[in-house]
């Protein structure tokens, strides 16, 4: 029965081993390849860190199943086991176990503050490529008006999103903090430009909401009070999944919404298509799914 | 009064001096005992019970994730007024696992392993005769009855007094998460239970604050206080310590949860705005306040179980604890540090760059104690002598599953994976094996190498191992999947989800592995809870393990006394070096003077104490009704104050007793 045992715990590396090589390939870690370059790194530094666990966690686990088959070995045959190796410790040991994680892990820590740094800090913000973006769609701002496109309002339970509106010039306005006469509005659809890093405003009506980008790997609290800029770069022009990750109430689980992400000029035709929707009353369009 | 009590029990005493009756204990010394054995098993039978609640809300809302929008079985029938003919609705699923979190932590894992074993252990493994305030330590027992009658409530009394009738109304428990965030817990439309429910788990989680405050209280002073002589602190076995570490944990970390407690209550119930930004609130100071708590909070949870392992490999690798001085030191700063890393719950939020940095760095560091740990079990176990016995496969258990949660726990404290790993499965299925894989194997491997001791009966080793195998497998089947499903974009305490994302099935694996563990566990209780019964258990001696702390030189089950002698300790390993060491090792003992072994007054006081703050907690409950007639509120204190009454009399009562107790004369063979 002690074989079996020693087997029982001589297996779990073995299963780690198999799970890390078979999981990628079957997609079972991220839902897609991230849809944007710095979805890529962090899926990166996952892989990094689940390496170096892994392979530690691997090490372990087969000294822990050695440690158990000598144990169980050295009491065969019963009558003449062999003393335990008597031991309180090894100062030597235990300071090389110390020693070594500490540097490991402070190595991952630091490592890894790039990537946050380069996604929150605001001077590391890419300014540059978001001016070209405001510029392909004609947007008239001064050097002082927010960097946002649209601004996220969520509350229980849908996302409401606010865009600016035109100008008489039919250029774009700059995204004003508080709602301006020509706003466009729109619910749970979240239109963007693709291929560059693009800004919006993160707010919340009532209680504490996530945004949620499972593709871009982007996930921010909307925290009540608080106005929280994020920015995302969707590589390819599709439709995103949006979810709330932050328990907000019974319906939380039906907080779902896309986010479109399309070219410059199929981002204008959509906010003209909003402005004819909110300024014409449209009673002449008939539905076109109205067949009796 | 007490004196005639003395007499008596010294009296009856000894009529059944060799008593083989398992129940002996719990006869001689009546539930309203002080006897800190006693209080031990009390709080272990209502965690064994509570463990039962919590696991079926688990498989509740495994169900509802299995198989969405389907009718419940069983649950489903009982609750078919409130859960819409047996479909388990939003608000309901909402309700079920705030309560299993709240249950499980609160009311099962904290009370388990400080409650029970900290209260069973600590006086037979330091040389104590009971703890330095035993009727303290029964009041800590007895105040966990409101606060579980407060959880009971929430589930059932959402909008005062019956208002819609019991079946109307019990779909209604708190909502928002054992975490609370406002404004979801502050404004009472926010979630369908964030009515009166809402406060009822705010009253609950602050009795368990007070319950725990003094046991800890009880343990820091009888771990420093009532060691025997020569137990120095360096010699004290490593559960001791942890259990002390634990105690310091309690005490500060505990006033930070009671603030932010009443501040909510003071939001909710007389409009100050603490949280409410629309008033200028912060809703940030609650989950600061709250993660300061539930920081250290998971370390309270698992010390005492990494305690409970250390104590078990070094006996079934036949072999001293190496490195003990590290492990205890080790245990010692993740403590420490356990201070020093709340936010990293919190990394999603929007806090300053600085803030999040430091907080992931220090998280990353907090690893390294852990790991040290986990080298030393197997420092311990190389080149020893290993036996499989049931405890031992549990402490492995421990370490195997321990490890994927820390190293789940080292991908989270890096900032830009939590981003992703935040709220999804991943987290879930990273706390669940901290704390099934980690605390809870620790306490079964505790259960199963103290329960002789307790009992004086050996459990039946087959079926203990038969329970580890449906445990692991069950657990691992529930849980692994969830890393998948987590990183794939499956967020957590979501009713249903979207098809077409490849949930379904794992979804349903690991329901399939958590009726397992729950099988598994149900056996395990059945065979703790029939110790005390069955007769067809062996006996188990004093020693059966060949088993190295104090408390395997007494007999099984302990006698009411715990040492007839105090004895004096010599070494680290006291029953082991009796056993096996040089002469000079051995423990002697200290002669009984006239004195005889000084014993506790059993007292009524923390019981009446205890249901005075029931009735309190009742009272308030049901003060307020509706006048049938003008729909006016009426609201009546009368019941709140006679039971906040009780209480107050039972604590002067208790004052007046004075520190009477009795005396025993065991002869020196009898321990």
């Amino acid at each position: 029965m002690k074989w079996f045992w020693c087997l029982f715990f001589a297996f779990w590396p073995i299963v780690a081993i198999a799970l890390c090589w078979v999981s990628p390939s079957l997609g079972w870690w991220f839902p897609s390849e991230a849809a944007s370059p710095l979805g890529r790194r962090i899926d990166d530094l996952f892989y990094m860190i689940l390496l170096i666990t892994s392979v530690t966690f691997v090490g372990t686990q087969v000294a822990l199943a050695y440690a158990l088959f000598r144990g169980a070995s050295d009491t065969e045959p019963e009558a003449d086991a062999k003393k335990a190796w008597y031991s309180h410790g090894s100062h030597e040991l235990e300071v090389i176990w110390s020693i070594v994680p500490a540097f490991v892990l402070l190595f991952i820590a630091l490592y890894q503050l790039d990537v946050w740094a380069e996604y929150r800090v605001k001077d590391a913000f890419p300014r540059d490529k978001m001016e070209a973006v405001f510029e392909s769609i004609n947007q008239k701002r001064s050097e002082t008006d927010s960097l946002a496109l649209a601004e996220v309002t969520a509350r229980q339970f849908e996302w409401r999103i606010r865009y600016p509106g035109f100008n008489e010039d039919g250029s774009l306005k700059p995204l004003m903090a508080d709602p301006q006469p020509t706003d466009l509005y729109a619910v749970n659809d979240l239109h963007l430009p693709a291929s560059a890093p693009v800004m919006i405003n993160l707010r919340t009506m009532d209680v504490q909401h996530s945004f949620f980008l499972p593709d871009l790997r982007i996930k921010q609290d909307a925290v009540p009070g608080l106005v929280i800029p994020i920015w995302f770069e969707a590589e390819r022009q599709q439709s995103y999944q949006l979810l709330c990750a932050e328990l907000c109430g019974w319906g939380h689980y039906k907080m779902n919404a896309r986010f479109v992400a399309e070219s410059d000029e199929g981002f204008i035709e959509y906010l003209r298509q909003l402005e004819r929707e909110q300024n014409e009353d449209r009673v002449d369009e008939v539905p076109e799914t109205d067949a009796e | 009064m007490s004196s005639v009590a003395a007499t008596e029990e010294t009296a009856a005493h000894g009529h059944h001096p060799h008593s083989e009756d398992r129940l002996a204990l719990l006869k001689a010394v009546p539930f309203w005992s002080t006897d800190h054995k006693v209080i031990g098993i009390q709080f272990l039978l209502t965690t064994m019970f509570m463990m039962m609640v919590g696991g079926s809300l688990a498989l509740g809302v495994r169900w509802q994730l299995a198989f969405p929008w389907e009718n419940m079985p069983i649950l489903g029938y009982l609750f078919s007024g409130a859960a819409g003919g047996g479909q388990i609705s939003p608000e309901f699923y909402t309700m079920l696992f705030t309560m299993h979190a709240t249950v499980m932590i609160f009311l099962v894992i904290i009370p388990v392993l400080a409650g029970a074993f900290g209260n069973f252990l600590i006086p037979l493994m330091i040389g104590a005769d009971d703890m330095a305030f035993p009727l303290l330590n029964a009041l800590s027992y007895w105040v966990m009855w409101p606060a579980i009658f407060c959880f009971g409530a929430s589930f059932v009394f959402n909008e005062g007094l019956w208002n819609n009738g019991l079946a109307g109304s019990i779909a209604a428990g708190p909502a928002s998460g054992w975490t609370s965030y406002p404004a979801l817990s502050a404004i009472s439309s926010a979630a369908p239970g964030s009515g009166t429910a809402q406060f009822w788990w705010l009253m609950g989680v602050t009795m368990v604050g007070v319950s725990s405050m003094m046991g800890s209280v009880n343990y820091m002073t009888t771990i420093i206080n009532m060691r025997a002589p020569g137990m120095t602190m360096m010699r004290l076995p490593v559960f001791t310590w942890m259990t002390l570490i634990v105690s310091f944990l309690i005490i500060l970390a505990f006033p930070a949860i009671t603030i932010a407690l009443v501040e909510l209550m003071f939001d909710r119930t007389y409009g100050t705005n603490f949280y409410d930004f629309l008033e200028g609130g912060k809703p940030h100071l609650w989950q600061h306040l709250f993660w300061i708590f539930g920081h250290p909070e998971v370390y309270i949870l698992i010390l005492p179980a990494m305690g409970i392992v250390s104590e078990i490999i070094p006996v079934f690798s036949r072999k001293p604890l190496f490195g003990y001085g590290l492990i205890v030191f080790s245990g010692a700063i993740i403590g420490f540090m356990g201070f020093a890393v709340w936010s990293h719950h919190m990394f999603t939020t929007g806090m300053g760059i600085v803030a999040t940095s430091a907080f992931s760095i220090l998280t990353m560091l907090i690893a390294i104690p852990t790991g040290i740990k986990i080298f030393n079990w197997i420092g311990t176990m190389w080149g020893g002598r290993i036996r499989f016995e049931t405890p031992m496969l549990f402490a492995l258990g421990f370490i195997t599953m321990f490890m994927v949660g820390g190293f789940t726990g080292i991908m989270h404290s890096s900032v830009p994976i939590d981003a992703q790993h935040q709220d999804s499965y991943f987290v879930v299925a990273h706390f669940h094996y901290v704390l099934i894989g980690g605390a809870l194997f620790g306490l079964f491997a505790g259960f199963y190498f103290w329960l002789p001791k307790l009992t004086g009966k050996m459990l039946n080793e087959k079926l203990g191992k038969f329970v580890f195998t449906l445990m692991f497998i069950g657990f691992n089947v529930t849980f692994f999947p969830m890393h998948y499903l987590g990183m794939i974009g499956q967020p957590r305490r979501t009713h249903s989800y979207n098809e077409g994302h490849g949930f379904e099935t794992w979804n349903q694996i690991a329901t399939i592995g958590a009726f397992i563990l729950g099988v598994g566990i149900l056996i395990g209780v059945y065979q703790f809870v029939t110790a005390f019964f069955n007769k067809k258990l062996k006996d188990a001696g004093k020693n059966p393990w060949d088993a190295r702390t104090l408390e395997w030189t007494l007999s099984s089950p302990v006698k009411e006394y715990n040492f007839a002698r105090t004895p004096i300790i010599k070494s680290r390993d006291q029953a082991w070096e009796n056993n096996y060491g040089p002469k000079e090792n051995h423990s002697d003992k200290v002669p009984l003077d006239d004195h005889g072994v000084h014993m506790p007054d059993r007292s009524w006081y923390p019981l009446v104490s205890g249901l005075g703050f029931l009735g309190l907690v009742l009272g308030l409950l049901f003060h307020q009704s509706v006048d049938a007639n003008t729909g006016e509120i009426l609201r009546d204190y009368t019941y709140a104050i006679a039971g906040g009454s009780i209480a107050i009399f039972g604590i002067i009562m208790w004052s007046l007793e004075g520190p009477a107790g009795y005396h025993l004369f065991p002869k020196e063979t009898e321990e």
